[in-house]
């Protein structure tokens, strides 16, 4: 089959573009060095940015979030909560900014309500009695796994193929032209060309390297940003911190529990990101000046990504840089058929698609229109289980004591996991403990994959899935990616938990050799 | 006094009802001393039933050990700060001799091989080395070192358990095992839980049926191996029982907790030590500890009753780390929870943990715990003994890692023996000494 775009990195910007080129008729293949959403898409906020927060810095970027989180919470219900959100300025926060912040907002027509102190902690009883200002802002939630998982199920309903764990290492050039782009298998080493009319690299903060390989030149700046799960869900809204962008300012809750972030730390290189004891405490200390309870609440774990920033010329310092996207066209590299979309929200990433979509079209000579704009992201049931909160629902609903629970911090049934391995294998897949993980809730809970680690992986040799010769390897690999987030949150009951867990895979299993 | 406030008064109150507590007061009651036990049940309920005495060390370089008690000499010798390194080898397996002869009259028998660790095949096909095995675990301790031909059998609902799982996991070293999924006998409670399973097997009629399922996929295996619930309360019978109706030796793999093997552990210390007439306050916690002015201990107990006092002329602290409660960790450092007595510890929490989770090393914070002399009583900041007769045993001791060195039940029965044998009546006439 003639290919006739590859589509480098599989985060919501490379599958949200695989979803419009697919419903414009473009075959199109995504080629990812791990498994979907491996870069800043699995590792962020889930903030759907009204804007609010970039008026005072980006005015263009502020409309951009208006505009597109309004089509997402129209379009794709399932994946968005809308929680509405509030901006708190406590005692010591510049005046200023507080008084310019509704002029902004007015200007960007971000609709931002100025609330009573008394009613702001009525809506939110979290908030300190230090609060000084509130307003209220449409900011709502974001999965973007479920995301991610629904664009790219339309996209391969539609004939788009996804090639997991295959990494561009380089591409064969033919004059002014990409001929075929070199993958190498991750895990076989083997390699891999492929052919097409046109290249289009989504690899996020990786976009720099993948220009490279081509012969092109592209600048990035790597900012780190790491943010902490809490036990319980603290609050009904996003809570943003009214001053200028800084680290600890916003709280945003995902289902059952509450995500606070960030920080903002510049990286040389792109890869093996984690965050540190360090980050995680000057993230509480700065949480609790406007939630005093995130001083006393148990964290469960924290993560960290890289957002992909492309750098400008002056250098006022990473939360500067802009959050816009940008499409390099590289012919001005002298490449005809390669380009790069990088920067950027997951909140515009839809419009970042169909930006490269037109590019890519016009180039191929196709003249359908994006339909993203209007048509609603289809649901399939098989890719809804990364949702906060939609098993115990579901579980509540139809109890089936038949059906054991596997995981119980998020009441995953087998049944569930029969149905995402169906699923993957559909699509091709083979359905590792690491793929069943990152489709469902599992391991995200309190225990952290302290019991269902355990058990899914048992799950897995019984059907035939995993190899009995793997199965300790897959479990060892799922438990490693787990403690890179735990370690930095192992004190209180977080610490009890992790011990419970040493002692059953170290004291109990043996498992360390 | 508030009203309501129960008192009681004892020789000595020891705090903490996991493996170490429950053992110090069974060594206590051998010397005659007038014990209370106080102590939520704690983790023993998350145990595998299995013992292990020592079996890695150094951790550095993952060095496993066929001889315990040579492996113990070596410990001694590199890490004298180690609470075995306090502990003599003739007090170690006086302990263990004492503990094994109670359980086994208890109805809880262990086995062993006096000078050698085992291995026993566990959950997840992995293979575990110890030192003392339920009798129930014992024969696949054999077939696995004969290689036997042998059936795993698992059941429909348990979760954690595959025994396809464990034959492919174990396949290159154990070829040849065969495996069968059985329906669980006895109707429609739930099956996920291996409570459940253990209870049910406690009626004939169950036994019978299951035994009948599994002698038809029987074969040609010489021994068969089932998730480790065979039986709560009466598990010897049961085995017995079974083991009859199927005709060939069966063997219990430890399961994943929560596990029945604890429980029945529980269930043995409490039976027993009761009869030896420890007073046993299995449902309450230690608030605080006072001193009074003439050296005796003052304790507040929550109950679900309401509050007591407890006094006592000594207090043994067996009460266990992060998971038992008897330490706890802060943004800024690990505590003691009942006295703030010093804690061994690293200077800041990020280096608490290494950066692997299962690094074979183990995690500076493993090695945390109370500072001890001789006497095993907790050291005060002055580096001499908190009280004359306040004692510390089990897995709250400092400068050891029992998950990694293979040595949880071992450290917490050696240190509660010397703990008890520390311990001297004020007057001098209650109490005999324990060898
Ligand atoms: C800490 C943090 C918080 C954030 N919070 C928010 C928020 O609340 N709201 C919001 O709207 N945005 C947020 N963002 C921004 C948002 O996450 C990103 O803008 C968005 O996810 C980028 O998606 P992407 O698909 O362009 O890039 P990525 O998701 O990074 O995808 C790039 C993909 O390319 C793959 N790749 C790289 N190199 C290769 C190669 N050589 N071969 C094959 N594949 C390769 C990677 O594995 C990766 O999967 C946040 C970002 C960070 C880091
Ligand atoms: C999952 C798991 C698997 C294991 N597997 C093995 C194995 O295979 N082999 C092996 O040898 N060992 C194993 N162990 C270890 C062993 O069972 C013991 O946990 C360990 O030796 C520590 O025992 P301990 O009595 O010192 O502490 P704990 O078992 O932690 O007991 C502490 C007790 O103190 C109580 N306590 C604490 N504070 C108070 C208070 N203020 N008032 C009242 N009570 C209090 C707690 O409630 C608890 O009962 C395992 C442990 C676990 C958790």
């Amino acid at each position: 089959m003639h290919i006739q775009v590859v589509i480098i990195g599989a985060g919501v910007t490379g599958l949200g573009l695989a979803r419009d080129l697919a419903l414009r008729g473009v075959s199109c293949i995504v080629v990812e060095q791990g498994d979907f959403n491996s870069g800043a898409s699995g590792r962020n906020h889930g903030l759907l940015h009204s804007g609010s927060r970039y008026v005072s810095s980006d005015t263009e970027v502020a409309a951009e979030c208006l505009e597109e989180a309004d089509l997402l919470k129209k379009l794709a219900p399932q994946c968005v909560e809308e929680t509405g959100g509030l901006f708190v300025a406590v005692e010591g926060d510049d005046e200023t900014f507080i008084a310019d912040f509704p002029l902004l907002c007015d200007k960007a027509g971000i609709p931002a309500r100025a609330l009573d102190i008394k009613d702001a902690r009525e809506m939110e009883p979290c908030l300190s009695d230090r609060i000084i200002a509130a307003y209220e802002v449409p900011d709502a939630t974001v999965d973007p796994f479920k995301l991610a998982l629904q664009n790219f199920h339309q996209a391969h309903q539609n004939g788009t193929k996804l090639l997991r764990y295959h990494k561009v290492v380089g591409f064969k050039r033919n004059g002014g032209r990409l001929k075929s782009a070199h993958l190498v298998n991750t895990e076989t080493g083997g390699a891999v060309f492929v052919e097409a009319d046109q290249f289009v690299s989504a690899a996020g903060a990786w976009c720099g390297e993948i220009a490279r390989m081509a012969g092109a030149d592209m600048d990035m700046v790597y900012s780190k940003g790491s943010l902490a799960v809490t036990h319980s869900r603290l609050s009904e809204r996003v809570i943003n911190r009214l001053r200028k962008p800084a680290d600890g300012d916003i709280l945003v809750p995902g289902g059952t529990v509450s995500i606070f972030g960030t920080t903002s730390l510049r990286m040389d290189v792109p890869s093996d990101v984690r965050p540190t004891v360090r980050e995680v405490d000057h993230l509480v200390s700065e949480g609790a000046a406007m939630i005093p309870e995130m001083e006393t609440i148990r964290y469960i774990r924290a993560y960290a990504g890289i957002r992909p920033l492309i750098k400008s010329g002056d250098d006022g310092g990473d939360r500067s840089v802009s959050r816009g996207f940008i499409l390099v066209d590289h012919a001005d590299d002298g490449l005809d058929n390669f380009l790069t979309i990088s920067g950027g929200k997951l909140t515009t990433y839809r419009l970042m698609a169909e930006r490269t979509a037109d590019r890519v079209c016009e180039r191929l000579g196709v003249c359908r229109p994006c339909r993203t704009r209007e048509e609603p992201l289809p649901t399939d049931p098989a890719w809804e289980w990364t949702e906060p909160g939609l098993a115990p629902r579901e579980w509540i609903k139809h109890p089936d004591h038949e059906d054991p629970l596997l995981c119980e911090c998020e009441m995953i049934p087998a049944s569930v996991f029969d149905s995402v391995i169906g699923s993957i294998r559909a699509q091709g897949g083979s359905p590792s403990l690491k793929a069943v993980s990152l489709r469902t809730r599992m391991g995200k809970g309190a225990c952290q994959g302290s019991f269902c680690g355990a058990r899914v992986t048992g799950y897995l040799c019984d059907r035939g899935d995993i190899a009995g010769r793997d199965a300790h390897a897959e479990l060892k690999r799922f438990l490693q990616e787990r403690w890179k987030g735990e370690r930095p949150t192992l004190w209180g009951g977080q610490l009890v938990q992790s011990e419970l867990k040493e002692a059953i895979y170290c004291g109990l299993l043996g498992m360390e050799t | 006094m508030p009203t309501g406030v129960k008192e009681i008064g004892c020789e000595l109150a020891i705090i903490g009802a996991g493996i170490a507590g429950l053992s110090a007061a069974l060594f206590a009651a051998h010397r005659g001393i007038e014990t209370v036990l106080v102590g939520e049940t704690g983790e023993i309920l998350f145990a595998s039933g299995l013992m292990d005495l020592l079996a890695v060390h150094p951790l550095e370089e993952g060095k496993t050990w066929d001889d315990p008690w040579a492996a113990l000499t070596a410990l001694r010798r590199d890490i004298p700060e180690h609470p075995f390194a306090r502990t003599p080898t003739a007090d170690v397996a006086a302990a263990f001799d004492a503990l094994l002869a109670f359980l086994k009259n208890q109805g809880l028998p262990y086995r062993r091989r006096p000078d050698r660790n085992v291995e026993v095949p566990v959950a997840m096909g992995a293979v575990k080395r110890t030192y003392c095995t339920p009798e129930t675990v014992w024969n696949g301790v054999r077939a696995l070192e004969e290689k036997q031909p042998c059936l795993i059998v698992d059941f429909d609902q348990l979760r954690g358990f595959s025994a396809r799982q464990i034959a492919s996991t174990l396949e290159p070293r154990w070829p040849g095992l065969r495996t069968a999924r059985l329906p669980f006998p006895g109707g429609t409670f739930s099956q996920q839980y291996a409570e459940q399973l253990a209870m049910a097997l406690e009626a004939p009629r169950n036994r019978a049926s299951l035994a009948c399922d599994i002698r038809a996929c029987l074969g040609t295996a010489r021994s068969v191996g089932l998730p480790a619930v065979l039986g709560l309360y009466r598990t010897e019978m049961i085995f017995e029982d079974l083991q009859k109706r199927i005709g060939v030796p069966l063997f219990e793999i430890p399961i994943l907790p929560p596990s029945v093997a604890g429980l029945r552990l529980q269930d043995a210390f409490h039976r027993g030590l009761a009869a030896k007439g420890v007073r046993l306050l299995p449902h309450h916690r230690v608030r605080g500890i006072r001193y009074e002015h003439n050296g005796h201990f003052i304790l507040d107990i929550t109950a679900l009753d309401g509050e007591h006092t407890l006094n006592a002329d000594a207090v043994a602290l067996a009460s266990g780390r992060f998971l038992g409660g008897g330490l706890r960790g802060d943004r800024n450092g690990v505590r003691e929870t009942l006295l703030d007595l010093p804690v061994y510890q690293p200077k800041e929490r990020a280096a608490w943990h290494r950066q692997d989770f299962l690094d074979p090393r183990g995690h500076p914070v493993n090695a945390a715990g109370l500072i001890i002399d001789d006497q095993f009583r907790p050291l005060g900041h002055d580096g001499q003994p908190v009280h004359e007769r306040l004692f510390a045993a089990g897995s709250v001791l400092a400068h050891q890692n029992w998950m990694r060195s293979k040595c949880g039940v071992g450290l917490s029965v050696a240190t509660a023996y010397a703990a008890v044998n520390a311990y001297q009546p004020i007057d001098g006439t209650r109490g005999e000494p324990g060898r």
